[in-house]
């Protein structure tokens, strides 16, 4: 089974890291796994989105048609991607920034207010992702929560390593909010 | 670790220590993690001030014997052409990284194919070829380029890493070898100070025709070599295969999975995948079409290696194409419901 994991926002909002840290977690637990990001010329605003890929066996395309799972942090890229998410996946919905989340045929939905869970508990918007990523993480069983906290410290510059104990707590936070019903 | 900095950490494997750059995306990552890695492995990181000043920086090392090498993407490869006709025309070894994007023009930075013709015809001026190798992988990345020091050593003549936006820009896990193979040869017709022994001169200036006309002689000798013994390809299930689709890089990785949704829907369908770019697989090609196998060549580009693809066959086989352009990526899907059709 290939798990296939869009994460899609804007710039700024942390996407590529999110998939760098599931990608790392997936490889310390020694699956195959690619990630691959797209994004425009911004360095803020504009649309910014990253695949991730994590199977047992060896992966062909990195590109993916139909993912099993898209995590949506902003309306632009979500309206786009949400058609091709797999009829049997999960919608992860971070109701902040997107609303009206026309409901997928069978697919499971997670909605999550996930910049105002970051700002009432962690006092900082900016780790909204690490909420959704604690949210995803706990809810799919992919990786273990424990393989991406240790990813931390090898996806984030020893210069944002003051920032870890912080994402560690909105990961474990998010997990919360990983009830499906 | 990413796919551009694999091929930095294989240039630096292959004890190349001189890279000069300038800054495109999508291949940034190649310069910023040269400039972490080249000082500590004592070689020398300069950012020029264009691609043009960073070629002619390649020239210059390559003419003193050290292994030397720049990166660009699309437009900045553009730019690159005259210097590497130049150096081609002084038989000197470099390696040159094109870490593709879309085209013509400025075009944008998603991933495309449509520089091939650039890099296997020559793409400056003159009867010249470059070494082209094709990754598919971030462990290519870093195995290739490793390659394309040892044949630009070992033909004297320009290598190419033809790369694109999704293989350089893409995590994937990599195996660092403790240490790799370099085949690095005497250059006594390196310019490095001529203490003890007359002077060489390094030019691609040769005046009279009648010299000119030996030295190109003596540079499609090499291609012919090059020809015999630098053939790479891979195969997957070509044997039992009615439809062989034919791609290179990224593509040829899409197409690996479209070939298993094929199999899905019961059509043989089977993968051929050029390694080298030149010298290009095309006995292999030919031998397959004289098997009966129809072809498919699938590129991000309106139809360039498709060329070589047909003359390979040479009318023997059915060779069709498909393509997408501008930087859109055709998924496993849509390629399936093309070779299904």
């Amino acid at each position: 089974m290939q798990e296939e994991i869009i994460m899609a926002g804007t710039g700024g909002q942390g996407i590529m890291i999110m998939g760098q840290l599931l990608a790392h977690a997936a490889l310390l637990e020694g699956r195959n796994v690619v990630w691959l990001p797209s994004y425009g010329p911004e360095a803020r605003g504009g649309t910014a989105d990253c695949t991730v890929m994590v199977s047992e066996e060896e992966i062909g395309s990195p590109v993916s048609a139909n993912p099993n799972t898209l995590i949506g942090m902003h309306q632009l890229l979500f309206d786009r991607f949400q058609p091709d998410v797999k009829p049997d996946g999960l919608l992860m919905v971070n109701t902040s920034l997107i609303e009206g989340c026309a409901l997928g045929d069978d697919c499971k939905v997670l909605s999550i207010p996930a910049n105002e869970v970051a700002e009432s508990h962690m006092g900082s918007v900016r780790v909204a992702n690490m909420v959704m990523l604690g949210a995803y993480v706990a809810a799919s069983g992919v990786v273990s929560m424990e393989s991406v906290i240790a990813a931390l410290p090898e996806v984030l510059p020893p210069h944002r390593h003051k920032f870890i104990s912080l994402n560690d707590k909105a990961l474990r936070k998010g997990a919360e909010f990983a009830n499906l019903d | 670790m990413k796919g551009n900095e694999a091929l930095v950490r294989g240039a630096i494997a292959a004890e190349c220590r001189a890279f000069f750059g300038y800054p495109i995306t999508p291949q940034n990552e190649v310069p910023e993690y040269m400039s972490q890695y080249m000082p500590d492995a004592g070689g020398v990181f300069i950012q020029a001030e264009s691609e043009v000043a960073a070629i002619n920086m390649v020239y210059g090392a390559a003419s003193a014997g050290i292994r030397a090498m720049t990166s660009s993407s699309s437009p900045g490869v553009s730019l690159k052409m005259e210097g590497l006709s130049y150096i081609a025309g002084a038989q000197l070894p470099c390696v040159v990284a094109n870490v593709q994007r879309g085209g013509p023009g400025l075009g944008n930075i998603a991933p495309a194919q449509g520089d091939y013709f650039q890099a296997v015809k020559g793409g400056g001026h003159g009867d010249y070829r470059l070494l082209v190798l094709a990754p598919w992988s971030v462990q290519e990345m870093h195995d290739l380029t490793v390659l394309a020091f040892n044949l630009a050593d070992k033909y004297r003549n320009p290598a190419m890493i033809l790369s694109d936006a999704i293989i350089g820009q893409m995590l994937e896990a990599v195996e660092l070898p403790d240490k790799v193979e370099n085949c690095i040869p005497q250059k006594p017709w390196a310019a490095n100070g001529a203490k003890g022994r007359g002077r060489n001169y390094i030019t691609s200036l040769y005046i009279a025709p009648e010299t000119l006309e030996r030295i190109n002689l003596d540079i499609q000798a090499k291609y012919r070599q090059a020809r015999k013994h630098e053939v790479r390809y891979q195969e997957f299930m070509v044997d039992d295969a009615d439809i062989v689709l034919v791609a290179y890089g990224c593509m040829a990785r899409i197409c690996r999975t479209a070939m298993k949704l094929s199999r899905e829907k019961g059509c043989k369908v089977g993968l051929f995948r050029p390694i080298s770019l030149f010298p290009f697989p095309s006995e292999r090609l030919a031998e397959l079409a004289a098997a009966g196998k129809r072809f498919m060549v699938v590129e991000l580009s309106a139809g360039q290696m498709v060329e070589d693809v047909r003359l390979s066959v040479n009318g023997a086989a059915e060779v069709d194409f498909y393509g997408r352009l501008g930087g859109i990526v055709p998924s496993p899907v849509e390629i399936m419901e093309q070779v299904v059709r």
